[in-house]
């Protein structure tokens, strides 16, 4: 790429919020439904039907807000943006226009470059407003028919826009995984990406690097993973650049990004873009939010994943790394937690969470909440390697039985599979003597300087041992004996 | 004190022989149920009798008579297990922009044609509690848009006092059956005035409350900020024991206002004297009828005379009200009816390219003129470079009106005035000039703009012997106020028990 250009970035992320009902009628939200049954008169605009605000979906804003440090909007106003299309029963669909309910507020969030050092990086957001999504039109399965499923109709979404301060796609990427960790951990979205839960437009654009005004945008629509908004950008900078290297002139325009083909193509350009009409939704009185509503909900926030991996550096001594993965998810964090109260050494609780922990989750594709090892118990096995009870290789054998539920007690299999670790010195001294006779060709080539099998006859008193030698004691004896 | 002339083609009330069933108002029909002298099903035999004799009219869409007695059967029950009182077991007729359940709701467009609604509108449910037996479904103009009726799918409805003459609308259907006494009661729908202008034109009461006070749940919207249901009735008092059932609040409906139910009928008996009656020089100007001023003016002499006092008020923009409505109506009924797209009922085109050519093609075939005029104008307001210069402006002086009444009620217990400009006029009178057609609506608009309730009485006859009516508006929430000034004029005259000659 072009070292002369810079890529500018905003994202419109819709979050689908974690509601029972739908934002303005009492029909379910569950996914996955038979078409058309979680579908009420409203849902359905039958004549006479009437939108009733769900309270519900304003704390899910309210709380977002609030994680965001954004101005809660006292008095905000719901509109129509009016366009026919099959499955948007009303022939509008209600959002929030020129009064949104959360206004402003930043995130801030850690950027790991494919090439560079991690860095904190502090977005501004514009703002988040309510609005309901639409039905779906499903015409591949019908020979010259399309099927309306209007069960999504009208499941309550958070529009989240950023302003345009991303510059590149790391930092695109970390900004919408920060905000998806922020609604998990808020428990207003359950983020499932398949599902269509979260996802992302991006408004790409780029510009001469040191130019102040901003190059003609390009909004990418509907991008559901992480991996495909990464791409989806890239290809649209490389485009944009490629077509201004070349004389060309970026139009402003909605493209959609095919990840079969990796490259983005034109929806609709500024030109035809829909003249909406938007105007104030007589059916709904402005939504007015008192302060004691938002002190409330502030009172019931959990602690915030950025003030988090600030203390866990401060307090443990962490990376910035380490502490953005424990704190990508609040599971994820909460495990942590339980596991660092009974463990002196918070790093090496990190490090059997990011490894093993990891490793065994991903292996068995579970997350945290189903993880079979309690952080307790956990905490036992790291106590037991420091205190010298049980070696590091024992300690993930013991792990493995703990995942696969052979046992519940660290403590207890321990002791039942005779698994202490050897520390008395003169019972390794008698190991490592009888090691040393039985094998007078390694201590030969040792002799005669032969690094490598100075390992091969530590091995061996590992096995003479099952294992349980304490490894730097026979490293120790060992290298005395032969040295002497 | 001079009275009106008396209309020469008006009968003067129910004389001998005349069926007492049919010349009794709803409060009356209570009264002789209670005293058994006759029964529900009796009363909803006779009234759907005498839809069948006066069909011509045109007044309702549907009837299921069936329904209709199962209904009276059940109220009759009740009074056998000792319910009594009010409206239980008395007929009235539903309007088609309420859904029903048990009658098809089709707003008089050929859109809706034969729509079954799967619930009732909360009104309908209210009245229904309250005992009352529907009739059937009314005849009104397009998705209530109109001052005649004469924008129905379903043809024009005929004024029982003048059958060249339309009945007013939107609520067209509503006015004629009562005026020609097919229904005792009828709810109805203001938007701009359409229930006032049909209750004046049909020579009966026409009475919109506090917008917000019934519920839009079930109601075909038109202009959600400006639709108000109501009810034409035979007297003040009908009207208080309708509101009595019919206003509460609708959690269903995010507009309706949170307020305990009232006894409409407790300021019927108000003392007139000192009463302060405002008077709008505007609704006085050039464009009235001599007739119609002289009834208005004779009627504001009967309310002096009961002690009442006249005080000048001023709502200089007034008259800007008509432009204003017509944007902000048009407005919202242009996202209003976007629902109606032929994709999950009601009428579709027949042949079509594609979807959205099946949308297009079931609109433009499923709309009459004056509701796709409305939607024009309503898409064209709202547009991209014209919203500020007219939503946005007319949403600005709509509120100045407003105020200008709070004004004026700092002066004045209730203000009076004309309801219409003239009688009612000639079917295709004024059907090919869309502006002389809204200005039937100039004294009724700016009311609905402020929400207040208002009313539409009986008080004279004007040109052709067609009837006139006394407009009196009142500020937010003091409806019992405005009937109880309503009925006492109704007791001092007899204007609102005249009955169209033949009924």
């Amino acid at each position: 790429m072009s070292g002369t250009w810079e890529t500018v970035i905003g994202l419109e992320t819709h979050a689908q919020l974690q509601t029972a009902s739908k934002i303005f009628s009492g029909a379910a939200t569950a996914f996955g439904a038979s078409p058309n049954t979680q579908a009420s008169v409203v849902d359905l605009a039958l004549p006479g039907s009437l939108p009733v605000l769900n309270a519900g979906a304003v704390e899910c804003a309210i709380r977002l807000g609030l994680a965001l440090g954004s101005k809660i909007a006292p008095r905000s106003i719901f509109a129509r943006k009016n366009y026919f299309y099959p499955d948007l029963p009303k022939g509008y669909q209600i959002s929030q226009y020129e009064i949104p309910v959360v206004q402003g507020g930043t995130l801030r969030f850690l950027v790991t470059p494919r090439d560079g050092e991690p860095y904190l990086k502090t977005v501004k957001l514009t703002r988040a407003h309510l609005e309901e999504d639409a039905g779906k039109s499903l015409h591949e399965d019908y020979q010259g028919m399309s099927g309306i499923d209007l069960n999504r109709a009208g499941t309550p979404l958070l529009e989240i826009v950023s302003e345009p301060e991303m510059r590149s796609s790391a930092e695109a990427v970390a900004y919408a995984r920060a905000l998806h960790t922020l609604v998990v951990w808020l428990g207003i979205c359950d983020g499932n990406m398949q599902e269509g839960s979260f996802r992302c437009d991006a408004n790409v654009s780029v510009r001469p690097a040191g130019a102040t005004e901003f190059g003609t945008r390009v909004e990418i629509k509907n991008l559901n993973s992480f991996r495909f908004l990464q791409q989806a950008i890239e290809h649209e900078v490389r485009r944009q650049i490629e077509l201004i290297e070349d004389g060309g002139r970026v139009v402003q325009e909605t493209r959609l990004y095919d990840p079969d083909r990796d490259q983005t193509r034109s929806m609709r350009s500024k030109e035809d873009a829909a003249d909406y009409r938007y105007f104030p939704d007589p059916d709904l009185l402005p939504l007015m939010i008192a302060p004691e509503q938002i002190e409330r909900v502030r009172k019931e926030l959990p602690e915030l994943p950025d003030a988090m991996r600030e203390r866990l550096v401060r307090d443990f001594g962490l990376s910035a790394h380490d502490a953005a993965v424990l704190t990508a998810t609040r599971a994820m964090a909460q495990y942590f937690e339980r596991l660092a109260t009974s463990v002196v050494d918070k790093k090496a609780a990190a490090n059997w969470i990011m490894g093993e922990v990891s490793a065994a989750l991903n292996a068995d594709s579970i997350e945290i909440e189903a993880c079979p090892v309690p952080a307790s118990e956990l905490g036992v096995l790291i106590t037991r390697v420091a205190d010298g009870t049980i070696n590091g290789k024992t300690a993930k054998e013991i792990f493995a039985a703990l995942w696969k539920r052979e046992a519940t007690s660290v403590d207890a299999l321990i002791d039942a599979r005779g698994l202490r670790q050897i520390s008395d010195a003169g019972a390794i001294e008698k190991v490592v003597d009888e090691v040393l006779a039985a094998n007078p060709n390694a201590v030969a080539e040792f002799r005669s300087g032969k690094e490598k099998a100075f390992q091969s006859l530590v091995g061996q008193c590992m096995k003479a041992t099952k294992g349980k030698a304490n490894p730097q004691q026979v490293n120790e004896i060992l290298r005395r004996k032969l040295t002497s | 004190m001079t009275a009106p002339q008396q209309p020469k083609t008006a009968g003067a009330g129910s004389g001998a022989g005349r069926d007492e069933l049919s010349h009794a108002t709803a409060a009356e029909l209570g009264a002789l149920l209670d005293r058994k002298q006759v029964s529900s099903v009796e009363l909803a035999r006779h009234f759907l009798d005498r839809m069948e004799r006066h069909k011509d009219l045109n007044a309702f869409l549907d009837v299921r008579p069936e329904v209709t007695l199962a209904q009276a059967r059940a109220a009759d029950e009740r009074r056998a297990r000792g319910e009594s009182g009010g409206l239980l077991g008395v007929p009235i007729a539903h309007k088609d922009v309420f859904v029903t359940r048990d009658w098809s709701t089709t707003a008089s467009s050929r859109i809706l044609k034969g729509y079954m609604s799967p619930f009732d509108a909360t009104v309908v449910e209210e009245l229904g509690r309250a005992g009352m037996v529907c009739l059937g479904k009314l005849n009104c103009d397009e998705f209530a848009m109109g001052s005649s009726n004469e924008n129905s799918a379903y043809g024009n409805v005929l004024n029982p006092w003048d059958k060249q003459a339309v009945p007013g609308g939107s609520s067209g259907g509503s006015a004629a059956a009562v005026a020609a006494r097919i229904a005792p009661m009828a709810t109805a729908t203001d938007t701009g005035g359409s229930i006032r202008e049909p209750g004046a034109f049909s020579g009966i009461m026409g009475t919109k409350p506090t917008y917000g006070r019934p519920s839009r749940w079930g109601m075909i919207a038109f202009a959600s900020s400006l639709d108000t249901a109501g009810l034409l009735t035979l007297s003040a008092q009908d009207c208080a024991l309708g509101f009595n059932a019919m206003l509460a609040f609708d959690p269903k409906d995010s507009t309706s206002v949170d307020r305990p139910r009232e006894d409409f009928t407790r300021a019927l008996d108000i003392d007139c004297k000192g009463l302060r009656i405002g008077v709008p020089s505007e609704f006085f100007g050039s464009g009235l009828e001599p007739e119609v001023e002289a009834c208005v003016r004779a009627a504001l002499r009967e309310y002096e005379a009961m002690g009442a006092k006249l005080v000048d008020v001023s709502l200089p923009n007034a008259a800007l009200g008509i432009p204003v409505y017509y944007v902000v109506a048009s407005a919202e009924a242009s996202s209003n009816l976007s629902r109606y797209d032929g994709v999950r009922y009601g009428f579709r085109a027949e042949h079509y390219e594609d979807l959205l050519d099946m949308m297009r093609k079931s609109r433009s075939q499923g709309f009459g003129q004056e509701v796709k005029r409305r939607i024009l104008i309503g898409t064209y307001v709202l547009s991209h470079g014209y919203y500020d210069a007219y939503f946005l402006q007319a949403s600005r002086v709509r509120r100045v009106i407003a105020d200008e009444f709070q004004r004026a009620f700092q002066q004045c217990d209730v203000i009076a005035g004309p309801v219409t400009t003239g009688v009612a006029f000639g079917f295709g009178e004024k059907t090919s000039d869309p502006v002389a057609m809204y200005l039937a609506d100039l004294y009724t608009v700016p009311s609905s703009l402020a929400g207040i309730p208002a009313t539409s009485i009986p008080c004279g006859f004007g040109r052709a012997g067609r009837p006139v009516g006394l407009h009196l508006m009142a500020n937010h929430f003091d409806e019992a106020r405005m009937l109880g000034v309503a009925h006492r004029f109704q007791q001092a005259t007899d204007w609102h028990k005249r009955v169209p000659a033949g009924y």
